[in-house]
């Protein structure tokens, strides 16, 4: 009976939040499947035949021995997820204030600022996870992929999503004009996704270059990804410090979010 | 202190204040509201009408002052007050990619409750706000009045005890307007308890079994409509209008003419009196002319311009 269905979800604040998401995701799916799909059929097709048929000519020995493709495929899964995380937790986050107002509507609900951010973050985080199959799935499929490992990837490519998404909506949420929003992604994404070993190995880079590159989430969570697409290359010490990094990033910005929310929310 | 309908208290306030740095939008103020009775905040913009609203609805911690709201602590118990809300803010915040009936379900869910209750609910809520033939429309091109009704119907999702009705029909034309005023009246009679804001003085009239009148952050007084304009203003208004070459003379001249009180405004003189008839006369056996005159009752309008020197809607 439908009045006795489950209560966990119902009683769930933060599940609450997040089948508000999902409704709307129902009406607006179509836009959105497109650049899901197409954009890592694009990236793969590019980098890993395209660049790649020119890098394979000289030799592998640099990237470990693998092919091109081989090579970038995980990158690009876990740069498509950073880039995910990031588009999900800036427009549509400042929208929800200020065009669509679902957080504003929300707000004189039963929910706390806390709920409204967390089932925000649930539902980029399905997104996230919608996205990252799709890319394992395009990768099996051009045949990049050199272990059964990478389905672990799967879940790692997530939490470098997450590990983005949380601190950029905590600030997203604060942010008085979308201004904000093209410097970071013209100043935040784009180096990092230049300059995370997504493209050539890190060993390219200067010494100095290499520490800073070494320092960012991005690059956490491709060598993560490359090590378990290649089966290769990462013992377990390694794999654990790459996932308690990303893993402590989320966990900021869900800690920081929640204060930043209730900042803006409760005036 | 004046009770228009049940004795259990509501919402108390003592000293309640919100101040954004040191600017003071709401500054110590008293109030108790009755369950079943329709209270509003009449004032213009920048009253401290929506600040005092926000706080009561649970989405802004007081800075001092004590307020409690069905028993409870807006701070502490927030979500379980607001559980008992219904909140119709100033600027609709309906989904516009969503269809006005799927704006009722995601509402529902909102408070918890189970699907087939939110759509025997949405169905009815429709039916009240007289949007049925509209329920799979997107509500993108519903016009001002309509999106206002459903805004309503959404704040009723949860069947609450009290309405909060932050400017209910600002930006609505005359027709739409009284649509809403005409759902409200009937949530009323069911017991619903409204209480809401507005600077429009036919609204608090149409609706308010009690008001305050907020300037500047404070009360500067309460009571019911009728007895606002008994105590604050004269039987009748004579308003006048001169040629504007005549206005400040004019205007001098009325100063020691027998009323109760006169009000010179940029374009009109009015003239508080017992008798606004006998009043005209007798300025105009004084050898002034007006170009119009117009003989009124005492309104809100002349109670708010007394207590504050100032228009409703300047």
């Amino acid at each position: 009976m439908a009045a006795l269905a489950p209560s966990w979800p119902s009683s769930s604040m933060t599940f609450r939040a997040f089948q508000c998401w999902l409704t709307v995701y129902r009406r607006i799916w179509r836009s959105s499947v497109w650049s899901s799909v197409l954009g890592p059929v694009f990236y793969l097709g590019a980098m890993g035949f395209g660049l790649g048929s020119l890098v394979n000519k000289h030799g592998t020995a640099s990237l470990g021995g693998v092919s091109y493709l081989a090579f970038v495929a995980p990158a690009i899964l876990a740069s498509s997820a950073m880039n995910t995380g990031m588009q999900e937790a800036s427009w549509p986050v400042y929208g929800s204030l200020k065009w669509n107002k679902i957080y504003i509507g929300a707000q004189a609900s039963p929910l706390r600022p806390e709920d409204i951010f967390r089932g925000h973050l649930m539902f980029m985080t399905m997104r996230l996870a919608m996205n990252a199959a799709v890319t394992i799935a395009f990768m099996w499929a051009f045949g990049a992929v050199r272990s059964a490992w990478v389905l672990l990837a799967w879940p790692v490519a997530v939490l470098t999503g997450v590990a983005f998404a949380a601190p950029i909506a905590a600030w997203a949420v604060l942010a008085k004009n979308e201004l904000s929003f093209v410097y970071i992604f013209r100043f935040g994404m784009m180096p990092l996704m230049l300059f995370s070993g997504t493209f050539f190995p890190l060993s390219q880079l200067p010494g100095g270059l290499r520490l800073v590159a070494y320092a960012t989430p991005l690059w956490h969570g491709v060598a993560l990804c490359r090590a378990l697409s290649l089966g290769a290359g990462l013992g377990l010490p390694g794999a654990l410090g790459h996932v308690a990094y990303l893993a402590v990033l989320a966990a900021f910005g869900i800690w920081a979010a929640g204060r930043t929310y209730r900042r803006r929310l409760y005036v | 202190m004046l009770r228009a309908s049940g004795t259990e208290v509501l919402v108390r306030a003592r000293g309640l204040t919100k101040k954004f740095g040191s600017f003071s939008a709401v500054d110590g103020i008293d109030f108790d509201l009755y369950r079943g009775e329709a209270f509003g905040f009449l004032g213009p913009n920048g009253a401290g009408k929506s600040s005092t609203m926000r706080m009561i609805g649970c989405v802004s911690p007081p800075t001092s002052g004590e307020l409690t709201i069905l028993g409870a602590d807006p701070v502490r118990d927030g979500s379980a007050i607001r559980a008992r809300l219904g909140v119709v803010p100033q600027d609709d915040t309906l989904d516009v990619e969503l269809t006005v009936r799927e704006n009722l379900l995601v509402y529902g869910r909102y408070f918890g409750l189970p699907r087939r209750v939110i759509r025997e609910r949405a169905d009815a809520l429709l039916e009240f706000v007289q949007l049925s033939d509209r329920a799979k429309d997107k509500v993108d091109p519903l016009s001002g009045g309509l999106k206002r009704r459903l805004t309503i119907a959404r704040s009723l999702i949860n069947e609450p005890e009290i309405l909060l009705l932050d400017e209910p029909t600002t930006g609505l034309d005359p027709q739409a307007r009284h649509v809403v005023w005409d759902r409200l009246f009937r949530l009323k009679q069911r017991g619903v308890t409204l209480i809401l804001t507005t600077h429009y003085m036919d609204e608090a009239e149409q609706l308010c079994d009690r008001l305050a009148v907020m300037d500047h952050g404070t009360f500067a007084a309460e009571g019911s409509p009728r007895d606002l304009i008994t105590q604050y203003c004269s039987p009748e208004v004579l308003e006048l209008r001169f040629d504007p070459e005549m206005h400040e003379a004019a205007a001098d001249k009325l100063k020691d003419f027998p009323a109760e009180r006169a009000e010179v405004l940029a374009d009109r003189i009015l003239l508080y009196v017992t008798d606004g008839d006998s009043a005209l006369a007798s300025v105009r056996a004084s050898g002034l002319d007006p170009l119009t005159s117009l003989v009124r009752r005492g309104t809100l309008e002349d109670v708010f311009l007394r207590l504050t020197g100032r228009r409703l809607e300047d």
